[in-house]
């Protein structure tokens, strides 16, 4: 096995699920580490939405592990091959972890191409069909620290069948049998880590199976597939991964992709998922809003009886934002729909507000720049309004998973999700009494 | 130096003059901070330069950029930037502002209704509601942005026209001045430039220059020019202008941006310069450098790993290779920011080497070599160039 040093440390297991810890020996010299329940840096290609190294590196605490994905990278992999020395050096990363996933976690495929042997991703030339042969190669040009090995996991759409799932489930092990024969063999590929992909659907001995079948490869930790926000609710999603979790060796790290809403994260984290993909405050920033929800759990009584104000004007923004759906909603169609973790700063209300998106942040966004002067951005369409919400955006969220750090380790976790869910709780009362 | 309510606000300090051409170094002591002349001024049209932080724009040493006044009158309006402590505030820019009057809209943008006496009358693109830009409203608007500079309301007319209107217009510009000046609240904290303007005549021009210089004003700007005249017509009336604008105040040439067009108005006497060309043309992946430009687009780009100009320090060709831009620019929009920056850096570095010439006596050589890297050959120089740096002493070699 031509592995890494990855190795997963945890400190406590909270009520049997919920696990923190720290994921060491990352990268080629495994001098890196990442904090688990935590995230990865999202990236177009290398480079975080909207940001420049100069803008990027305003933000303290960055992921240590910076996620790049094959749909941005397929298409120029000829340019790679040509300069040799790998995608990090390619995109004048700084000294990061490069992780490299298949898929695009804010972007749903159009379905219907996967094979039996070939898998599609899609760039700004059109669709790039994908071979074993071909993905491995791809990996051998990017040199990450770290990829998921390729997989089908075509199964989100609520019209798959029962026999689709089980395809998805063989293909993909399949798949990652013949990547690990790749990798074995590939001395660029030496100290690189691999993931497996646990597939399965909404069907649970499938998930169960693949679980199973996964675990026995020699593989460095489980990507969990399929379950994206759109794919199904919360309910089911915490069925599925306590399940598949139960089959997953204990001291191996599980990556849910596409899931990145708080409310999401906190019930994914107590079904036993350590690492996710940080798309979703690339999403608020798209549809121009802030995020502002509290994960405030500090004992200073001042503070804890301070509400955000944002959670009073809920109703108000509910009616200027149009549909704004409940936490927990389905939407298999629009992953773009405004949230009750956010506020949205096109909204008139904003316009003479001369306050930071969020009182406290010390982000630069919130240290240097007002309210009214990004609603006059979004509403010139000016192109600094998703730099600075993308600062903000990422600070927030970063912010927020490292509260939900703390509250395992203080036990705090009822409280944080008391925090974190009251916006979507009160949203959801109002419409009941509307309604 | 604290600023007394009977100090004027803007100090002009002559470093170095140039002993060959018309060229000079000068220190332009600004309300906000010093700023360094010959400048290049970018252009932040909403209150905002194009994707760049100000923090980004302060770190490249930009000292003064322009906004907007019909924008920004528009969206947000005066009344809120008021409140928000003044387009300073409202951008967070700690640094030097300059507010065109509005003016140059109403040629370029706006479904022009009617120049009066009183002002121009012009629909608003956004309710349609019919709005009369008079000189006392460009100068209000502009006392409450509260820049740094602020520019006079002219009677603009393209350049391309002639006849009688192009004296109709300057005469009028003479008078609006004068309602300008009669209207600015803030003598003591805000410049007002005067512009002059008579087309491409020289007898108008000469006229305009006359009346103009009576005023006492802080600084000039050459206008109405720029605008798709011929380069020959074009550098004539800048030397004209500068002939017979007093030494002692500063010399802005409005809308001049192109490398070549900077250095050689430098020649004929200009101190401030402004455009947007060189970041709009930054969002389009046209990079500037010193041999002209390059279009990081092009496929020829694809595998080039080299950094955009390797000589170039900005913080884009100290980290990216063209190769990486080319494939950024599939995938993100920060792929403009990144050429934005250079291109901003390039145009500030410029100056300053034009600037650090001047003050070692050695700015006609610069000439020479800034003009061999920018063409091929030598018969490929623009004959406007060579006509122009010849009326002040160089002959291009």
């Amino acid at each position: 096995m031509a592995g890494g040093r990855m190795q997963l440390e945890l400190s406590r297991v909270v009520q049997g699920r919920s696990r923190l810890g720290v994921l060491k020996g990352l990268g080629r010299t495994g001098q890196h580490s990442l904090e688990v329940p935590g995230c990865l840096l999202y990236t177009h290609f290398g480079t975080v939405p909207h940001l420049t190294q100069d803008t990027l590196h305003t933000l303290r605490n960055l992921p240590s592990v910076t996620q790049v994905t094959l749909s941005n990278i397929a298409e120029h992999q000829e340019v790679l091959e040509e300069f040799k020395d790998g995608f990090r050096k390619f995109a004048g990363l700084h000294d990061t972890v490069v992780y490299c996933s298949l898929h695009d976690p804010a972007t749903l495929c159009p379905t219907g191409y996967t094979t039996n042997k070939t898998v599609s991703v899609w760039g700004s030339g059109g669709r790039i069909e994908l071979t074993v042969a071909k993905f491995m190669a791809l990996q051998k040009t990017v040199q990450p620290d770290w990829y998921q090995s390729m997989a089908d996991g075509e199964t989100w759409q609520n019209s798959t069948s029962r026999k689709r799932v089980r395809k998805s489930v063989d293909r993909t092990l399949a798949h990652l049998d013949e990547c690990l024969l790749v990798h074995q063999k590939s001395q660029e590929l030496d100290g690189v880590e691999v993931f497996g992909v646990v597939e399965g659907g909404d069907i649970l001995e499938e998930r169960v199976r693949s679980a199973r079948e996964t675990a026995k490869r020699p593989v460095a930790g489980f990507c969990l597939d399929g379950l994206q926000t759109a794919s199904m609710d919360q309910r089911l999603r915490t069925q599925l991964i306590t399940a598949v979790n139960k089959e997953l060796p204990e001291d191996k790290p599980r990556l849910l992709q596409g899931v990145g809403r708080p409310d999401e994260v906190l019930a994914c984290v107590e079904a036993g998922v350590d690492l996710f993909e940080s798309f979703f405050p690339f999403q608020v920033t798209e549809r121009g809003c802030a995020l502002c929800f509290s994960f405030d759990i500090s004992p200073d009584p001042e503070r804890a009886g301070r509400a955000p104000p944002e959670v009073l004007e809920l109703s108000e923004e509910k009616d200027a934002a149009g549909d704004t759906k409940q936490n927990g909603d389905l939407n298999h169609d629009d992953q773009t729909q405004m949230t009750s973790f956010e506020i949205n700063l096109k909204d008139k209300r904003y316009q003479d507000d001369f306050r930071p998106l969020v009182e406290g942040c010390g982000c630069y966004c919130c240290k240097n720049h007002q309210r009214a002067y990004l609603h006059h951005l979004l509403v010139t369409n000016e192109l600094l309004a998703g730099v600075l919400l993308m600062i903000h955006n990422t600070s927030h969220y970063h912010g927020f998973f490292s509260a939900l750090r703390e509250a395992l380790a203080k036990d705090k976790l009822d409280l944080l999700k008391t925090r974190v869910l009251r916006a979507g709780a009160q949203q959801m009362e109002r419409e009941e009494q509307d309604g | 130096m604290a600023a007394t309510i009977e100090s004027s606000p803007l100090t002009l300090r002559i470093v170095a003059e140039c002993p060959v051409t018309k060229a000079r170094v000068c220190d332009l002591i600004l309300p906000h901070c010093t700023v360094n002349t010959p400048v290049f001024m970018p252009v932040g049209t909403q209150g905002t330069l194009k994707g760049i932080t100000v923090d980004q724009l302060e770190d490249l040493g930009c000292q003064i950029c322009l906004g907007n006044t019909y924008h920004l009158g528009m969206r947000p309006g005066p009344d809120l930037i008021e409140k928000a402590n003044d387009l300073h505030g409202f951008m967070n820019w700690k640094r030097n502002l300059l507010t065109d009057s509005g003016g140059f809209q109403m040629v370029s943008l706006v479904e022009l209704s009617e120049v009066t006496e009183e002002g121009v009358k012009f629909k608003s693109p956004y309710d349609g509601k019919e709005i009369l830009l008079s000189p006392e409203k460009s100068i209000s608007i502009q006392n409450s942005l509260g820049s740094d500079i602020m520019m006079q309301l002219d009677d603009v007319v393209s350049s391309t026209v002639t006849g009688p209107r192009v004296e109709e217009a300057m005469h009028r510009s003479v008078r609006w001045l004068d309602r300008c000046i009669a209207a600015n609240k803030n003598p003591h904290k805000q410049n007002l430039f005067a512009i002059i303007q008579g087309g491409l005549n020289s007898k108008l021009r000469k006229a305009c220059l006359d009346e103009m210089t009576k005023r006492d004003v802080p600084g000039f700007a050459i206008g109405g020019l720029s605008g798709g005249e011929e380069k020959d017509d074009f550098w004539r009336m800048v030397t004209l202008s500068t002939d017979h604008l007093p030494r002692e105040k500063p010399r802005y040439l409005m809308g001049v941006g192109y490398a070549v067009d900077l250095v050689v108005c430098v020649a004929l006497g200009c101190d401030m310069f402004d455009c947007v060309f060189p970041t709009r043309t930054a969002r389009f992946g046209s990079a500037l450098v010193p041999w002209g430009s390059l279009q990081v687009k092009q496929k020829q780009y694809a595998k080039d790993f080299q950094p955009i100009d390797p000589d170039c320090q900005c913080p884009t060709c100290k980290r990216h290779s063209r190769a990486y831009l080319h494939a950024l620019f599939k995938s993100d929009t920060a792929a403009m920011h990144h050429v934005t920056i250079h291109n901003i850096s390039y145009q500030l570095t410029l100056m300053r080497s034009v600037r650090q010439s001047i003050m070692e006596g050695r700015f006609p050589e610069f000439i020479q070599s800034f003009m061999k890297r920018m063409f091929p050959s030598r018969d490929q120089y623009p004959s406007w160039t060579v006509d122009a740096l010849a009326s002040v002493n160089i002959t291009l070699q």
